[in-house]
């Protein structure tokens, strides 16, 4: 939309690879990653909470580490690779990190849930088997209003003990 | 299953008519066996929402949506002399802008304006503007002039009742006469009392940070205005969207189909409703407007600060002889609807006390409105009537839970009526003592700095019965399965999944073959506010007398087609069973084949609460905290609850629930506070930064014990509400076990390191002298 806009000219190009898809597009310098994704693309599913880089409810995963897109320029993020809540699951097939956050009824009204998420993906991407301190780490810096954390601490260990289980299984065959 | 009785008073113009619905379901017997109802199922829109696919208000998007944003005062109190917006107009992307100069007037407040020219705190709405994206709306904004012409303020509470104070209105800064509240004799009880107590509380202004902010999205086609709402209330909003502009209601559509929390604030219409719609119909197209949290945390509501002078006296063998209270809460700039903060409720009833006393006043001051924020009044009041108990029980040298279990009160003594439930508090008093080990209970001993200490409080809840009027449908499909309807709301805390459960057990039905539908005016009938934590318990029997209507005329053609009377019938899994059995029966599927094109419908509405008894909530807490007297940090260890819900339809929501409850609660007690630079007016944390909410760091361990009484007599379901209760009693029992732990009372919440440290260092140069 916004390269359309009448002040198409203070528009820059720039290519961002999101959920291992290729987006050219215009933005204005200063138009943060979160809106990009939110405005540009509608990838809604990251969400805006604090605007300031206090709550984590924007947290994606770029590469490999888990960052707040409300403190990232849109600009800066050209040829990184970022992935979002949407590339979180394979087609209708959920991730075990999500299946955990259903079964540990983790998450109520749920506007967190995609920086949470998105946050122990990161911790994932980088522990084999982390520890509960580890878990717990990896979301201290996401506000969750409803107060879901305990559930959300039983989800992320329930999660790693399931991939844990997978690995050592997939080692013996 | 329900018939409208109309009372009718008077003739004519004159005459009084009075609905009154007749409910002709038999509530569940307190042994039910369910096959649905009672299991921990997963939330229906889980799916939706750990994949970022649950569509929130701020992620709708239609084709040519502009973004608004709202222009907010810098005063605390000003008027506005000049406002002039043509260079924001000019500028290129901007499609529409909005002020006092050239809005229609439209009420607001009572007593104010949508766009006023004199503002009456720091976030007040001065102008609106939508554009091509937010970016330029936030250039647009900072090209509009405004001349203010400033005007005497005050934030302070106390400051505000002096004799001499700047006027937040003409009239003064009492919001309306005191609440004076009497029975028996007050005074005389304090003269008769063995001991007594006088302490005088201060809670803080709290913030409700919804995730989600409030916020809206408005459309026009033709004359229909959709709104796509972050709200509590779809049914509120349109009727205050449709009196403000004028409409009819018909030609309003409300929509919210997932929320990122309320918490009592997005009970009511705000301005920005009206703004979005008005700067939609100006642009031509479609237009989002969202708060930003500065605003957020500045205009749309806050749970009011209070002064409590609390007064206990009691007999030597610690009987209640007078309650006495003198409150003040600090209500804002304006008044605004919904659910009030009734903080005297709770000294009225949840002690057995023939003598109290209550005098309440609501107060003006140049800040955000007050709004009920989850257990309005009584989270306010628990801090300091449970804390009083506390020292009551201290000065008595008796056990705090047998003080209060000495006047225990079994009727509601306002309404003069007994509750439906007379042991809910004591199930309450039973399991948190059973499961901390009361009796033989044993403090840590100290190490190096660290006290370890615990604390109790008890409390009562005004709400959670339900309020009714609300209404659901039910279509039974072709194909068996069946769609649910009703004009309720799921705010976040699992309403679409409790609900579906009611329906697929009455219904006799997995919970796969229902899909459940809410939110949305323009789809379903009416049904109230979400607040009150009364959704469950208005909404479920409203769905039981839907599914008990559309379960009639199955069975009736059932048996027509199995030759088998109705009364030898039943549903059960999908299945239409003849005397309790498969055999001989015949799956609803194939019915329904039978009955097609046809499909089935039932309607339900919510019965009236009982006339003759009380329906009430309880629950009573025990908090295990660390204190480092070095520090002032108080570290929370431990919570052990129990609430008194009536039946639990699905206990992992509940749990759920209580656990959030508590978690709110912790902040309450330790860290939220809006915090007002008095000098300026300035709020200086309306932020995430400096106002703290809880992080998962702050979180103890929970032990919640389910109570799971069914409360037969409170609605044909038996369940009570659960999202407000877990709150109230946390930051007592966390003050109360601070108390405990190292001796000093703070009376004023939060009990942030800066206060715990300065009364550590009272209490040493008192003893030191």
């Amino acid at each position: 939309m916004s390269s359309t806009s009448s002040t198409a000219s203070l528009h820059v190009p720039v290519t961002l690879n999101i959920n291992r898809q290729q987006h050219s597009m215009f933005v204005e310098p200063r138009r943060t990653l979160l809106d990009a994704l939110r405005q540009n693309l509608d990838l809604t599913g990251t969400k805006k909470v604090c605007d300031m880089g206090n709550c984590g409810a924007c947290t994606v995963v770029v590469d490999g580490r888990a960052m707040y897109a409300c403190l990232l320029l849109a600009v800066d993020c050209d040829g990184r690779e970022i992935t979002t809540i949407e590339g979180v699951a394979t087609g209708n097939q959920l991730d075990p990190l999500q299946e955990a956050f259903i079964e540990a009824d983790a998450f109520q009204c749920g506007f967190c849930t995609s920086g949470q998420i998105m946050s122990l993906r990161a911790l994932f991407e980088q522990q084999q088997d982390p520890t509960d301190d580890q878990i717990e780490r990896a979301v201290t810096g996401i506000l969750c209003r409803c107060g879901a954390y305990p559930n959300i601490a039983k989800a992320g260990r329930l999660a790693a003990d399931r991939r844990a289980a997978a690995t050592r299984a997939g080692g013996g065959s | 299953m329900i018939t409208i009785k109309v009372n009718q008073q008077g003739t004519g113009e004159d005459a009084k008519i009075e609905l009154v619905e007749e409910e002709r379901v038999t509530s569940w017997p307190a042994d039910a066996a369910f096959a649905v109802v009672g299991k921990g199922h997963p939330r229906l829109e889980g799916r939706e929402k750990v994949t970022g696919r649950a569509q929130y208000t701020c992620d709708v998007r239609r084709p040519r949506q502009a973004y608004a944003l709202v222009l907010r005062s810098p005063h605390p109190h000003a008027r506005i002399s000049r406002i002039d917006t043509s260079a924001a107009e000019a500028l290129p992307g901007v499609h529409a802008v909005l002020s006092s100069a050239n809005a229609p007037e439209i009420e607001w407040y009572g007593d104010s304006f949508l766009f006023d020219t004199t503002v009456r705190m720091i976030g007040d709405e001065v102008a609106a503007v939508a554009a091509e994206s937010e970016e330029i709306a936030q250039d647009a904004l900072r090209l509009i002039e405004v001349a203010y012409e400033v005007l005497p303020f005050v934030t302070n509470l106390d400051a505000a009742l002096a004799p001499d104070a700047p006027r937040v209105r003409p009239d003064g800064n009492l919001t309306q006469e005191p609440k004076v509240y009497d029975r028996g004799d007050a005074e005389a009880g304090l003269a008769g009392a063995n001991v007594t107590i006088d302490a005088t509380y201060r809670t803080a202004a709290a913030l409700h940070n919804s995730l989600e902010p409030h916020g809206c999205t408005a459309s026009w086609e033709g004359e229909q205005l959709t709104l796509w709402n972050s709200t509590q209330s779809v049914f509120t909003v349109r009727q205050e969207v449709a009196q403000a502009l004028e409409l009819p209601e018909h030609r309003v559509r409300v929509i919210k189909e997932h929320m990122g929390g309320g918490f009592g604030a997005k009970q009511i219409s705000w301005k920005q409703d009206v703004i979005a719609a008005l700067l939609s119909r100006e642009a031509g197209r479609p237009v989002q407007l969202m708060l930003d949290r500065q605003a957020e945390n500045l205009a749309v509501g806050n749970r009011p600060n209070t002064r409590q002078q609390v007064r206990l006296g009691a007999k030597r063998d610690g009987t209640l002889t007078a309650i006495w209270a003198d409150i003040a809460q600090g209500r804002g700039a304006y008044l605004t609807g919904g659910e009030a903060s009734n903080v005297s409720g709770m000294y009225q009833t949840l002690y057995k006390c023939p003598n109290v006393h209550t005098t309440e006043i609501s107060v003006y001051i140049n800040t955000g409105p007050a709004v009920a924020f989850r257990a309005p009044g009584h989270v306010e009041a628990s801090f300091a009537l449970e804390q009083a108990m506390d020292e009551l029980a201290l000065e008595l040298e008796m056990d705090p839970v047998e003080l209060r279990r000495r006047n225990y009160a079994e009727t509601d003594q306002v309404e003069d009526k007994p509750f439906t439930l007379p042991d809910g508090l004591r199930y309450c008093y039973d399991k948190v003592t059973e499961e901390i080990g009361w009796d033989a209970y044993q403090r840590p001993a100290p190490v190096g700095a660290k006290r370890y200490g615990v604390g109790f409080a008890a409390h009562d809840w005004a709400a959670g019965s339900g309020h009714p009027p609300g209404y659901a449908w039910i279509e039974l499909n072709s194909d068996g399965t069946a769609d649910v309807v009703t004009g309720t709301q799921d705010i976040g805390t699992g309403t679409r999944t409790g609900l579906a459960q009611v329906a697929a057990e009455e219904l006799g039905l997995p919970l796969d073959q229902i899909a459940f539908h809410l939110g949305d005016t323009g789809t379903g009938p009416y049904s109230p506010v979400s607040s009150g934590s009364a959704t469950q318990a208005t909404i479920g029997p409203a769905i039981r007398a839907a599914a008990l209507d559309v379960k009639a005329k199955l069975l009736e053609i059932a048996s027509t087609l199995l030759e088998v009377p109705v009364a030898r019938l039943d549903v059960r899994n999908g299945v239409v069973l003849v005397d309790g059995d498969e055999r001989g029966g015949m799956p609803v599927a194939k019915v329904m084949e039978q009955v097609a094109p046809h499909t089935l419908q039932g309607q339900g509405a919510r019965g009236p609460n009982p006339s003759d008894k009380v329906v009430r909530p309880f629950g009573a807490q025990f908090a295990e905290v660390e204190v480092d007297i070095e520090t002032g940090e108080v570290t929370l260890l431990r919570i052990v609850s129990a609430h008194d819900v009536g039946r639990i339809i699905n206990p992992t929501l509940v749990d759920s629930q209580i656990i959030g409850g508590i978690i709110q609660g912790t902040g309450f007690a330790l860290t939220e506070e809006r915090i007002v630079d008095h000098r300026l007016g300035i709020v200086l944390n309306p932020n995430l930064e400096e106002y703290k909410v809880p992080t998962i760091a702050d979180v103890p361990l929970i032990t919640n014990v389910h109570v799971d009484v069914p409360d037969t007599e409170a609605n044909s379901t038996g369940a009570k509400g659960v999202g407000e209760p877990p709150l109230i009693p946390t930051a007592p029992a966390i003050a109360n076990a601070v108390f405990d732990a190292v001796g000093i009372r703070v009376r004023t919440s939060p009990l942030t390191r800066q206060r715990v440290l300065d009364h550590l260092s009272e209490m040493q140069s008192r003893e030191g002298a």
